[in-house]
């Protein structure tokens, strides 16, 4: 079905709604008997600028489709780019042939009906932005333009970007379940050079949000991209030690990830995770709470319902450093023998409680040790929670930068990084929708020269 | 008789249900190209994927998708201007390529004409590996996977195993009216698996694949040998002790571990860092930047391999090009875009993760060169260190020249003796100087099994990787042993 840019929200809405109505109606009639759908319709406009000139302009638009049947227990799904008739009947015949070759597995199925989201929330997720080219040039600009004109260090630029987007998201299930909204996604990106000697240094700093007024202003964001820089300018190894490590907020993010990975319940069933069997129990000390926040209004993941239809719920998910629940879907719930707990698609919006210090009193508790500004590469085991990856960031002493660091690993093991955590700040000053201070640990191994 | 060549087939799959004659893509591309347009080109896509995965032993899912799209780029000096569209109706294509072409705003529509059609080589038949297998005899296959995974060890609780058959076919319209297609088939094969003992538990992974058919895994025992190797890795790692810290004698094994290559000098080498002076190896052709004895080459014309290509997405044939001889660093990978800015010619490095991606250097298969001395004779050459032969991912700073990669198998040399092993850990080094400190060059050059993925700016494609067991003096290892 042709969706056409200018028409009006609330029309593309029944129109794509119409066309989940119309998968399921398919897939009843094959035979289903039961089925899920979701549709998604996307565009927007992303600009680039380098040195001052426009570098890219692109247009975007998206369709996507999906289809899950279900005979009995047996399930089967299709997905497509196409959201024409013929298309959609295509996808429902691909997923029904699927179906006949699957086996029973007594989980496959929906969500219980009782489950489904009933009270829909105005959850605040769009505020589309009439940008034109040229205004997104200005703005990007005006970022790059602040990066460069921060220091004389700063010599190359890899650029500033804007993007804006808005979309629509539907789902439904044969439970009668058939639900959409519209939301919207703006950003602001710039990456910088700074040279000192032979040394060349590069960093970034961005910002987003679902309203173009809560985008930080672009020159503050090219002034951090800048300062970020100019301060890795002079990087050196350090001996290889065990210390404490500061990670700085938007870096603790990472280890936030990590813990939500291992309590997901496809790595909880899969027996993929060291915190099997783990709930009611201590993970954290007493003052770790993390809290999830699904309906936060203009929150960037935020969302009434999940992939299942099923409504979303705030709820601590560490609390008194307590692991409290898994993230479940219906399906992964139905393995383990729980509820599921809204989480088709992940965790939404999450918030670490943030503690007293801000960053400098972090780093006078830490007095010598590691600030981690960077990491590389993915060696985080979820089994075993070995953690070891290469970082790059400050040598702290008496509680104060000395000078920065880089080409070094740290290594340790989660399980024990998450109870050694020390504190955590008070200085959370990124976009994103895991959002957290600074966390201290008490101890890791850098391997250096 | 079906019409066999990819241009015909990309013809009849994608522009005929569209309903898209050659007149109505001389129109597209006449308002692409200009006065003040430097290049242009339409790329149209279709993309098949099915895949099967078995758990908790069943088949406990499948997906069958269709992907389908065009994509726009306009060229004017430095300035990209792009769009694309996933349905292909000539009025939205239109206002597709107006959106695109605004980025060079003078001057009139010029009109061309669909000239010469391109035939590149056939490293890989026009297949579709989809149909390739019976439905039943896939399943089956998963099955045998898992019934070894089982057999191999007693102490196997959890496997998980997935076929993966894509058929991609793209033809490219250039702003020279030349015309090429090609279908590319690419299936894969993965097992995971988790061992359980006396309350340890580990995984250990392992896949292969390739621009062939679903025959390619009943060929060799290869699907079976990828059961026990997982359940290998697997077991070998819940034996596994600390790694240790510190910089060290390293060596690597032969085939995968040249994650190393692409990620120490691959990524920067591409065109795209260089021509804006990004990359730690900007301006260094003609310089050492490895020892004597390493050569390094990107070669997207392997035939069947997972990185090859017939052309790139750009329509240009791939090609073997020497990134490094002897140590000297030679050349960069281009494509168009990059090329024409710095004065040469692309390498049909020119690679996008699908239509709604703008294209950009890319590698395909890289890998260095055999050299003379027998493995064993390496590791016997090492009083201490470590040797690492199987590997994760990687990644790279650009600028800096940073890279690590990580061990997922790995063990201590001891007085030129491999000893017990060690958990995986991350291994850091400096891109533009770790191949300097290469003293031994395997004999034994391998190319990986055909599962590597590349991500560069949000985009994902398809590569290989190889090199022959190397010895690098000095290698900082991420372990927690001090």
């Amino acid at each position: 079905m042709p969706i056409d840019s200018t028409e009006e929200t609330s029309q593309r809405l029944a129109r794509l709604m119409q066309t989940v109505e119309d998968l399921l109606k398919e897939a009843k009639q094959r035979g289903a008997t039961a089925a899920e759908a979701s549709v998604g319709s996307s565009a927007g406009l992303e600009i680039s600028v380098r040195l001052g000139s426009v570098e890219t302009v692109e247009h975007t638009r998206d369709n996507g489709l999906g289809v899950t049947v279900y005979f009995g227990h047996r399930k089967g799904s299709a997905t497509t780019s196409d959201l024409s008739t013929t298309a959609l009947r295509e996808a429902v015949r691909a997923a029904c042939s699927i179906a006949t070759h699957t086996q029973e597995d007594p989980c496959a199925h929906l969500a219980d009906a009782a489950l489904m989201a009933t009270d829909l929330p105005d959850l605040d997720l769009y505020h589309p932005w009439p940008l034109e080219v040229a205004e997104a040039i200005t703005i990007a600009t005006e970022c790059e333009d602040a990066a460069r004109g921060y220091d004389a260090r700063i010599v190359n630029s890899e650029g500033a970007s804007l993007s804006s987007h808005t979309g629509i998201k539907v789902y439904g299930n044969s439970h009668g379940f058939v639900a959409g909204y519209p939301t919207s996604r703006h950003g602001l990106s710039c990456a910088v050079i700074g040279q000192q000697g032979q040394s060349l240094q590069r960093d970034h700093w961005w910002t987003s949000a679902r309203a173009p007024t809560d985008l930080t202003a672009a020159r503050v964001v090219g002034e951090r991209a800048a300062e970020r820089t100019v301060a890795r300018l002079g990087a050196r190894r350090i001996e290889t030690c065990s210390v404490p490590v500061l990670f700085r907020a938007e870096i603790a993010t990472g280890l936030v990830r990590s813990l939500m990975s291992v309590i997901q319940g496809a790595n909880i069933y899969r027996r993929t995770s060291f915190l099997l069997d783990r709930i009611g129990e201590r993970v954290f000390p007493e003052f770790v709470r993390i809290h999830e926040e699904p309906l936060l209004p203009r929150g960037l993941s935020s969302a009434p319902f999940d992939g299942d239809g099923v409504a979303t719920r705030s709820k601590d998910l560490i609390s008194d450093g307590i692991l409290q629940t898994y993230i479940l879907d219906s399906y992964s719930a139905c393995r383990l023998g729980m509820q599921t707990t809204g989480n088709a698609g992940g965790v939404r919006n999450l918030r670490v409680q943030m503690g007293e210090l801000d960053r400098n009193g972090l780093l006078r508790e830490m007095h010598t040790g590691l600030l981690v500004t960077e990491l590389m590469g993915h060696g985080v085991n979820p089994v075993t929670g070995d953690y070891s990856r290469g970082a790059a960031g400050f040598w702290v002493e008496g509680g104060v930068i000395q000078y920065p660091v880089e080409e070094i690993t740290i290594a340790g093991n989660l399980k024990r990084m998450y109870a050694g955590l020390v504190g955590i700040g008070n200085d959370c000053d990124y976009d994103g929708s895991t959002r957290t201070g600074s966390w201290l640990i008490d101890s890791m191994t850098i391997a250096g020269e | 008789m079906m019409m066999t060549d990819p241009v015909s087939i990309a013809r009849r799959r994608i522009l005929e249900p569209a309903n898209l004659t050659d007149a109505d893509l001389d129109r597209l591309l006449g308002m692409l190209i200009g006065p003040t347009v430097d290049a242009a080109d339409l790329y149209f896509q279709t993309s098949r994927l099915e895949s099967w995965i078995l758990e908790d032993g069943i088949i406990k899912d499948g997906n069958f998708s269709i992907e389908q799209g065009a994509g726009m780029r306009v060229i004017s000096g430095e300035k990209t201007g792009f769009a694309y569209s996933d349905e292909l109706r000539l009025p939205i294509l239109a206002q597709a390529a107006n959106a695109a072409r605004a980025i060079a705003r003078q001057g009139q529509c010029a009109t061309t004409r669909i000239g010469t059609v391109s035939h590149p080589q056939q490293l890989y038949h026009p297949i579709d590996p989809i149909v390739s297998l019976p439905d039943p005899e896939k399943i089956a296959l998963l099955k045998r996977v898992d019934a070894e995974a089982r057999r191999a060890d007693p102490r196997v609780c959890e496997v998980v195993a997935s076929v993966v058959a894509v058929q991609d076919t793209i033809l490219v319209l250039a702003d020279d009216g030349s015309l090429a297609a090609d279908v590319r088939p690419l299936v894969r094969l993965n097992v995971n698996v988790v061992v359980e003992s006396d309350g340890r538990r580990e995984q250990g992974s392992a896949g292969g694949g390739a621009r062939a058919d679903l025959g390619y895994f009943l060929m060799e025992d290869r699907a079976m040998s990828f059961a026990r190797e997982a359940v290998r890795l697997a077991v070998t790692n819940l034996e596994a002790g600390e790694a240790p810290a510190g910089t060290m004698t390293v060596v690597l094994g032969s085939g995968w571990p040249g994650v190393l290559l692409h990620e120490a000098v691959g990524h920067g080498l591409e065109g795209d860092f260089n021509r804006k002076g990004s990359s730690a190896f900007a301006g260094r052709i003609g310089e050492r930047v490895a020892a004597p004895g390493v050569t390094v080459v990107d070669d997207g014309t392997l035939p069947g391999r997972r990185g090859s290509l017939n052309m790139d997405d750009e329509g240009t044939m791939t090609q073997r090009t020497v990134l490094i001889e002897d140590g000297i660093l030679r050349g960069y990978l281009q494509d168009k875009l990059n090329a024409r800015l710095t004065g040469t010619r692309s390498t049909g490095n020119g690679r996008r993760e699908s239509y709604a991606h703008l294209p950009m250097p890319r590698m395909t298969n890289t890998y260095m060169l055999a050299g003379d001395r027998d493995p064993e004779e390496i590791i016997a050459s090492v009083d201490q260190g470590l040797y690492a032969v199987n590997f994760g991912g990687g990644q790279v700073d650009i600028t800096s020249g940073k890279f690590v990669f990580s061990a997922s198998e790995a063990y201590l040399i001891e007085r030129g003796k491999i000893g017990r092993s060690v958990k995986g850990a991350t291994l850091i080094g400096n891109g533009p100087d770790v191949l300097t400190r290469v003293s031994m060059i395997g004999n034994d050059l391998r190319l990986d099994d055909g599962v590597g993925t590349c991500g560069k700016e949000g985009q994902s494609v398809p590569v290989g990787v190889g090199q022959p067991t190397l010895r690098i003096d000095g290698l900082t290892v991420g372990g927690t042993q001090t």
